[in-house]
């Protein structure tokens, strides 16, 4: 029988029993918004959990620190001599060759120093923290009352919500006033000796004015652990300006070159997540020790597909019960029919007809019922949504969306549907091909 | 083995040494028992026979929906024991037309895509069904009966309507089973005279199950009596 026949007929098939039949579809709509709507959390909480990181800027960071060389802090085990060569130093020469790397699109060091604030003729003890204009993707901002720094270059700041409210009461009334800030600038000495040497620094006491721009809600992560417990915010341009005194500053004393700036660490940004491996590697290469978070992200990918595996199979439980109504239907259907198969037969309905017949019955609910079910299952992920973000916005954070349906799981759902609406039909069908058809004619 | 003057000499059916048993509980039934006979191209033969002679057993064998436990059948020359199922769903299409006494038609279906059926599944090609379906339904005398289903249709019609499905894919044999047995009288020759008119006008061959001997005498031209699954008399109607 020609495909357009078939299926005419069966869907003549399906609308003589449309109570049952719609019953069975709906069972396995049911099946497959239940495994839509499982999905559709898992990879909406992958996504927003990618987002989320991506946004920090850590998944196209190299964190940069000199070459550890200390030995093993295990007493039974002898120092190596070899491991203790000379720490290469991180500092402008290296700063250069980094940012001379293939795919580098900025490198700047963590600047944090403690501080005291005058606002108001008050003082106030706080830790800044240089921020890089390509930090302005942070999640922490996208929040901010009033602004993000004008330029790379102001004289400007941003200040945490903690600190705002010490400050000022409302908090948003310091946005557009000035705050002045003290802190230790480090200045190398002249050299004493004809040698031409730095002996060292002196630490100045300085002030710089600075006027508040912004108000961030969040800790902004910033890189690994850059902004942590600071609670004011420069532009890195103006921090680096600044020459404020820091905490490896002592360690460069004690070195040959003290008056040479040395850094702790530098961030190393990247055109992309997949250039970090290169990147990361050339850098090791250099002398240096580096790190990032592919690894991780790697490993946070594998338990998200272990998650979505897992609903997956938890939804398509349901699918696979609603499939048992399918088998449950047509083989009513086979009783109802019989003397009709037995009809057919005589006509000249070959067993594949018959089979087909059943086959495109079962393909057909599958399908509907696959259609309704990404329906279903895209309207529970979005009840969801929904009621989430009504939570959050009690709480007074900012509305997310913890489900998502690409359309990569709308063809598969409905393929699945299909699928197993086939698998569900086949014993039916199987069984209505082999009636016999003097038996089924005799059938009342 | 007789063959009638209607006939042109060649077999359409030919039965050689054909038995078909079953298997009751541990009864041994043997509702064909070495039956062998032919049938000519063109005859109007009648199967008569009491309640369980045999004679639909021999019928469903011709049709080839059902195989014989040995011996061979032949429709124009093609033996139906040696053909898979495939190509006996093939032979059922387009070599048999099948007539039935409960007229066997699809409820929910209308007159029309009862008799368009056959076509569907013999794969004919649209553009040419409507026209088989109305040349098979004006020979039976239905046109205006098309858009009706079968409860619409009185027991006469439907036979009718039973009758124009059976030859709307052109068969070379038409077989009827008791196809007035579910007939009044005169509603019943009318069905007789149409399958006279149909063998006549068509050359086709008939073989006809019936309990009636009287009618079979009057319309067919061969009467073959069975009885216990064997042939007791074959001859031509007086």
């Amino acid at each position: 029988m020609k495909g357009r026949d078939l299926a005419e007929l069966a869907a003549r098939n399906l609308r003589e029993a449309v109570l049952r039949n719609s019953l069975t579809t709906l069972g396995i709509a049911v099946g497959v918004a239940s495994l839509v709507a499982m999905l559709s959390l898992g990879v909406g909480l992958q996504n927003l959990a990618s987002d989320r990181l991506s946004r920090t800027g850590l998944f196209d960071a190299i964190f940069v620190t000199p070459k550890p060389n200390t030995p093993s802090f295990r007493r039974l085990e002898s120092p190596n001599p070899a491991a203790l060569t000379p720490v290469r130093p991180l500092d402008n020469d290296g700063r250069h060759q980094l940012e001379a790397l293939p795919d580098v699109i900025a490198v700047y060091p963590e600047i944090r120093f403690p501080t005291e604030i005058h606002y108001a003729g008050n003082p106030y003890a706080t830790v800044v923290a240089g921020v890089a204009p390509s930090d302005r993707n942070d999640g922490a901002f996208d929040q901010m009352k009033g602004s993000f720094f004008s330029g790379p270059s102001a004289d400007e700041a941003i200040v945490q919500i903690e600190l705002a409210r010490q400050l000022s009461t409302p908090p948003e009334a310091a946005i557009g006033k000035d705050v002045v800030l003290r802190y230790a600038e480090r200045q190398a000495l002249p050299a004493e000796s004809g040698g031409g040497k730095s002996d060292g620094y002196s630490i100045v006491p300085r002030e710089e004015r600075l006027r508040i721009v912004g108000i961030i809600e969040t800790d902004p992560a910033g890189g690994f652990g850059a902004f942590g417990r600071a609670r004011l915010f420069i532009p890195l341009k103006v921090a680096e300006t600044l020459r404020a005194a820091q905490t490896n500053d002592l360690r460069d004393l004690l070195r040959d070159t003290p008056s040479k700036r040395t850094y702790d660490s530098l961030t190393v940004r990247v055109s992309g997540a997949s250039k970090v491996k290169d990147a990361e590697d050339a850098i090791k290469n250099m002398g240096f020790a580096a790190y990032s978070l592919l690894d991780a992200s790697n490993g946070l990918n594998l338990v998200f597909r272990v998650f979505d595996m897992f609903l997956a199979i938890f939804g398509s439980l349901a699918l696979v019960v609603a499939s048992l109504g399918i088998v449950n239907t047509l083989v009513m259907a086979i009783l109802e029919r019989r003397r009709e198969i037995g009809i057919l037969k005589a006509l000249g309905a070959a067993d594949r007809d018959v089979k087909m017949l059943f086959f495109v019955e079962a393909g057909a609910m599958g399908l509907v019922g696959g259609v309704l079910g990404v329906l279903i299952g895209w309207l529970i992920g979005r009840a969801i949504n929904f009621g989430t973000n009504v939570y959050l916005a009690r709480q007074a954070l900012p509305a997310i969306s913890v489900t998502a349906v690409p359309w990569w799981m709308v063809g598969l759902a409905i393929t699945f549907s299909i699928l197993v609406s086939l698998v569900a039909g086949m014993y039916p069908a199987s069984r209505a091909a082999r009636l016999n058809p003097v038996h089924a004619l005799r059938y009342e | 083995m007789p063959m009638n003057a209607h006939t042109s000499g060649r077999a359409a059916l030919r039965l050689q040494q054909v038995t078909r048993h079953y298997q009751m509980g541990e009864t041994l039934v043997r509702a064909a028992d070495n039956v062998s006979l032919s049938i000519g191209v063109g005859e109007f033969v009648a199967l008569l026979g009491s309640s369980g002679s045999g004679k639909s057993t021999l019928l469903n064998l011709m049709a080839g929906l059902d195989r014989p436990t040995s011996g061979a059948i032949f429709a124009h020359d093609r033996n139906l024991a040696e053909m898979s199922s495939e190509e006996l769903a093939k032979h059922r299409s387009h070599t048999i037309g099948i007539v039935f006494q409960a007229f066997n038609l699809l409820p929910r279906m209308t007159l029309e895509e009862n008799v368009e059926l056959p076509l569907r599944l013999a794969e004919v090609e649209r553009s040419e069904r409507g026209a088989r379906v109305r040349e098979a339904v004006d020979r039976v005398r239905l046109s205006a009966r098309l858009s009706h289903r079968p409860s619409e249709l009185s027991g006469g019609e439907q036979q009718r309507a039973a009758l124009a499905r059976a030859l709307v894919n052109r068969p070379t044999i038409l077989l009827a089973d008791e196809p007035t047995g579910n007939l009044d009288s005169t509603t019943g020759d009318e069905i007789m005279f149409l399958l006279r008119e149909i063998n006549e006008s068509l050359g086709m061959t008939i073989v006809m199950v019936t309990h009636e001997h009287p009618r079979a005498e009057r319309f067919a031209h061969r009467l073959i009596l069975m009885g216990d699954g064997k042939v007791i008399s074959d001859g031509g109607a007086s």
